[in-house]
């Protein structure tokens, strides 16, 4: 492990080990951050990295080993010991207030007063409003967090830990629900942040990401660091080598197939929004079976919109859809399910999943009128159609009847996947469908997209990614300020057009222009 | 790597199992202790008359607790039910003593099985109000049904202007005699109101836990965005739990006056307490989405044997409401407790499978 001499460390781990009941969560793993240096943390869910991550912010204690801060032992019984320290985090899920706004989030438990007593409210609003310039976004201070979309709460998020003025910043996967635009943004920030002698924990499912912005790389793999070293010299292969431990897995190599006819169109769709606005503009598109098509566009681009237009989730919507050349005019989801349409929703925890209940009724509930006779429910059925899914779709579960809320990001997602399929859809619409799952899970599912749409199902996916959508799709769609701005063949796409094509409808013309998305998004 | 089959004793260490089972056999066993403690402290207390009586009680708050439990899952509170008692009783009051004066110098009268159709449909209907009031208004649970709980109670006022309606033992003409059946009536034994109390109760735990109807009302309970992202449809769930309680209130309207064989107005002030309390014994969530018919009629069984058997004892009727404000307390305590080591199990069968 070389060390390159202006890059102090600023804080180590050492020996450090935690132990779950039951499980081994992290075995005697060393970690340095490096100041003023992007300290990269890989490696596949659940192997340890969001722990060790907990540790240092003071959220878990370690079972044994220590954690060295200029030389000296430091305890963290708590966040508070662990700020105070200048540590700061930013969690993978999202920790906002929905109910309050942007500045009062952003000061939550640190607010700026007068005495003690009084909110100093104006001063808080300035400096909201002076960080997320900084991050090259005009979201107001004063609107409420529930108003945003993921995208920008992240955003929110990002600037909360700015707040903090931490000198060790941990980033848990803040670009899960970043457009390309908005990562450019954040990695010119972080090169901010690096000139001023932060330290930054970066933990990400995007390799190249890290590639491209790290300087010194750690691989843990099931709690056991498999590699350490700066980034000099490192590629993606050497990196999932050391996250998988054998080669590189296949990334959904297209399996060529025909497509059948058209089972899925959408004429004229418009949604205007709260502001007078069109969120979804004169939305056209067809889509026949075997085909997936991948909708790509940056935040506000209005295609999660688009698609709760398609599940009836905006009664106002205007214009027409079709499954099979026949109206869809069914007015509610059940009806549109049972026509054969499923949505995978981007917000996994709060529309996907009822955290609290097991996985078998999560899997079933959409699906329950087909294990019925009568009002009569066929448990049996029902349990041997969950074993059948749970074992098509590889979803690691100790039990069925657990909380579907113990399983990991990935098994989740395809928990959700399994619910939509137990429909028999004709059409399969998913959004962000790789949101916050790892790698080896990410190339399951995608996988599983391929056997399906090789299966005859229509898929219409949704992503900010553009690798994603790249790899994925048989024909492209891009969207921007609601309106369908580009249409390619997938394999003839290339990157610089399809960049062009999101960016449409954004003010003039040159890089900055991204800062103006929201005025019209 | 799939493995459904892991089994609970590999994973768990040592006791832990036990201590659950145990935390989820909390309630009966609370009841036991309940039981076994009163049969030596108070005499008399397990003579088959003294069970006779205390299971009448019970039942009353049971039939309110059934129904509160549906709405509770679903996330809502139903506070009305104690005013819908009393309106209902009222109701079949009137129906027996006065008819329906139709203006016209006639009154409608009718036989006693159409006055309990009658009566069992207001109470459906004020829930369907509250049910309208939250699904279509979006009036908060609380408000929808404190605005019914006063309305229901000051129609019930006026209905006979704060009087009682006496002697209901109906005329031989009408064929609405018999009344007092439903009250004090009995089969083999078993009073009529605990064998409604076995049907109701076995429709309810049927419901939750065999019909699609009862899968919906937890998902709703437990994510309502996300329960009607997957199809369910929840305005509808809503509607039927509300309703549902008003039909459980109805009935224990119809029973009360047929026991006094007579309806008062301010019958059923502050039962919705005893429901709610009967259900949070009986490990229902107020956030929603988790509890059981048969825990709940359990926990109707803890609150009303206490509070008979500390009568029994001679304990004040000041104390008899301190000790059951503890006994809920505790309850919910416990539950966070079984909670967490639910949890905690699951994720360690979780790390096992990986």
């Amino acid at each position: 492990m070389m060390t390159a001499p202006d890059h102090r460390i600023g804080l180590s781990v050492r020996g450090a080990t935690k132990v779950y009941p039951g499980t081994l969560a992290l075995n005697d793993v060393d970690f340095d951050v490096h100041l003023g240096a992007v300290n990269v943390l890989v490696g596949e869910n659940g192997a340890g990295k969001s722990t060790l991550m907990k540790v240092i912010a003071g959220v878990e204690q370690l079972t044994s080993g220590e954690i060295l801060m200029e030389g000296e032992r430091l305890s963290l019984p708590d966040t508070r010991t662990a700020a105070a320290h200048g540590i700061g985090i930013v969690f993978q899920e999202l920790n906002l207030f929905p109910n309050m706004t942007v500045a009062d989030n952003i000061f939550i438990a640190r607010e700026k007063t007068r005495a003690g007593i009084d909110i100093a409210a104006g001063e808080q609003k300035k400096e909201a409003v002076e960080l997320l310039k900084r991050l090259e976004h005009d979201i107001s201070p004063d609107a409420l967090v529930s108003d945003l979309r993921i995208g920008e709460q992240q955003i929110v998020e990002i600037a909360k830990a700015l707040a903090q003025d931490a000198r060790i910043l941990i980033m848990d996967e803040p670009t899960s629900a970043l457009s390309a635009a908005e990562v450019e943004i954040l990695f010119r920030v972080i090169a901010d942040l690096k000139k001023r002698g932060v330290g930054i924990v970066y933990i990400s499912h995007r390799l190249e990401e890290l590639i491209r912005i790290g300087d010194y790389i750690t691989v843990l793999r099931d709690g056991v660091r498999t590699g350490a070293r700066s980034m000099e010299g490192v590629d993606v292969s050497w990196i999932v080598r050391n996250m998988i431990g054998a080669a590189s897995k296949d990334f959904a190599k297209t399996v060529q197939h025909d497509f059948g006819d058209e089972i899925f169109r959408s004429e004229d769709i418009c949604l205007i929004g709260k502001t007078g606005k069109y969120v979804v503009d004169h939305v056209s598109l067809s889509l026949r079976a075997g085909e997936i098509v991948g909708i790509y566009g940056l935040m506000g681009a209005g295609r999660s919109e688009f698609f709760e237009c398609i599940m009836a989730q905006h009664p106002n919507c205007s214009g027409a859809f079709f499954i099979e050349g026949k109206p869809l005019n069914e007015p509610d989801v059940a009806g549109r399910i049972s026509r054969g349409l499923a949505l995978i929703p981007e917000d996994r925890k709060a529309e996907g999943l009822v955290q609290i209940l097991p996985i078998r009724e999560n899997m079933s509930l959409s699906s329950l009128g087909s294990f019925a006779k009568g009002i009569h429910l066929s448990l049996r059925r029902e349990r041997e159609t969950v074993a059948r899914f749970v074992r098509d779709l590889t979803i690691k579960i100790a039990s069925m009847e657990n909380p579907v809320s113990s399983l990991s990001g990935g098994n989740q997602q395809k928990v959700v996947i399994g619910k939509a399929l137990m429909t028999s859809p004709k059409v399969l619409l998913m959004d962000e469908p790789s949101r916050g799952i790892d790698i080896g899970a990410k190339a399951e599912v995608f996988r599983t997209m391929r056997k399906l749409a090789a299966e005859g199902l229509g898929i219409l996916f949704v992503t900010s990614d553009l690798e994603e959508v790249m790899s994925l799709s048989d024909r492209i769609v891009v969207m921007s300020n609601g309106r369908i701005t580009g249409e390619f063949n997938g394999p003839d796409a290339t990157e610089e057009q399809i960049i062009a094509a999101s960016a449409i409808g954004h003010a003039p013309s040159g890089e900055a222009n991204h800062m103006n998305e929201r005025k019209h998004g | 790597m799939t493995s459904l089959t892991a089994t609970q004793g590999q994973t768990g260490s040592g006791g832990q199992p036990l201590v659950l089972l145990l935390l989820k056999l909390r309630t009966f066993i609370a009841l036991i202790a309940v039981f076994a403690f009163f049969s030596m402290a108070a005499p008399n207390f397990l003579s088959a008359a003294n069970f006779v009586i205390m299971s009448k009680h019970v039942a009353l708050n049971a039939f309110l607790a059934i129904g509160m439990t549906f709405v509770i899952i679903t996330g809502g509170i139903d506070l009305s039910v104690g005013s819908i008692v009393g309106l209902c009783g009222m109701v079949a009051g009137w129906l027996i003593l006065n008819g329906i004066d139709l203006g016209i110098g006639y009154s409608l009268y009718f036989n006693l099985f159409e006055i309990i159709l009658i009566t069992l449909a207001v109470g459906v209907l004020v829930g369907a109000i509250n049910g309208l009031l939250i699904t279509r208004l979006n009036v908060a649970p609380f408000i929808a049904t404190l605005g019914t709980l006063y309305v229901a109670r000051g129609l019930a006022l006026l209905s006979s202007d704060g009087a009682t309606f006496p002697n209901l033992v109906g005329k031989e003409d009408y064929g609405s005699t018999g009344f007092y059946l439903i009250g004090t009536g009995s089969i083999l034994g078993i009073p009529i109101s605990i064998w409604l109390l076995i049907a109701v109760g076995c429709a309810a735990a049927y419901i939750a836990s065999r019909t699609p109807l009862g899968r919906h009302i937890y998902a709703v309970g437990g994510n309502e965005k996300a329960a009607a992202l997957s199809g369910v449809k929840v305005n509808r769930v809503k509607m039927f739990v509300y309703m549902f309680s008003g039909f459980c209130a109805a009935i224990v309207g119809l029973v009360i006056s047929s026991q006094l064989v007579a309806s008062h107005p301010a019958t059923g002030e502050t039962f919705e307490l005893n429901a709610i309390a009967a259900a949070v014994l009986g490990g229902t969530s107020m956030s929603g989405g988790r509890g059981r018919i048969g825990g709940t009629i359990v926990g109707a069984f803890v609150i009303g044997v206490l509070s008979d058997g500390l009568v029994m004892m001679g304990v004040s009727s000041f104390w008899q409401t301190v000790i059951k404000g503890l006994v809920i307390i505790a309850a919910v305590v416990v539950d966070q407790a079984q909670q967490r080591l639910q949890a905690r199990v699951a994720l360690q069968q979780q790390a096992a499978a990986r």
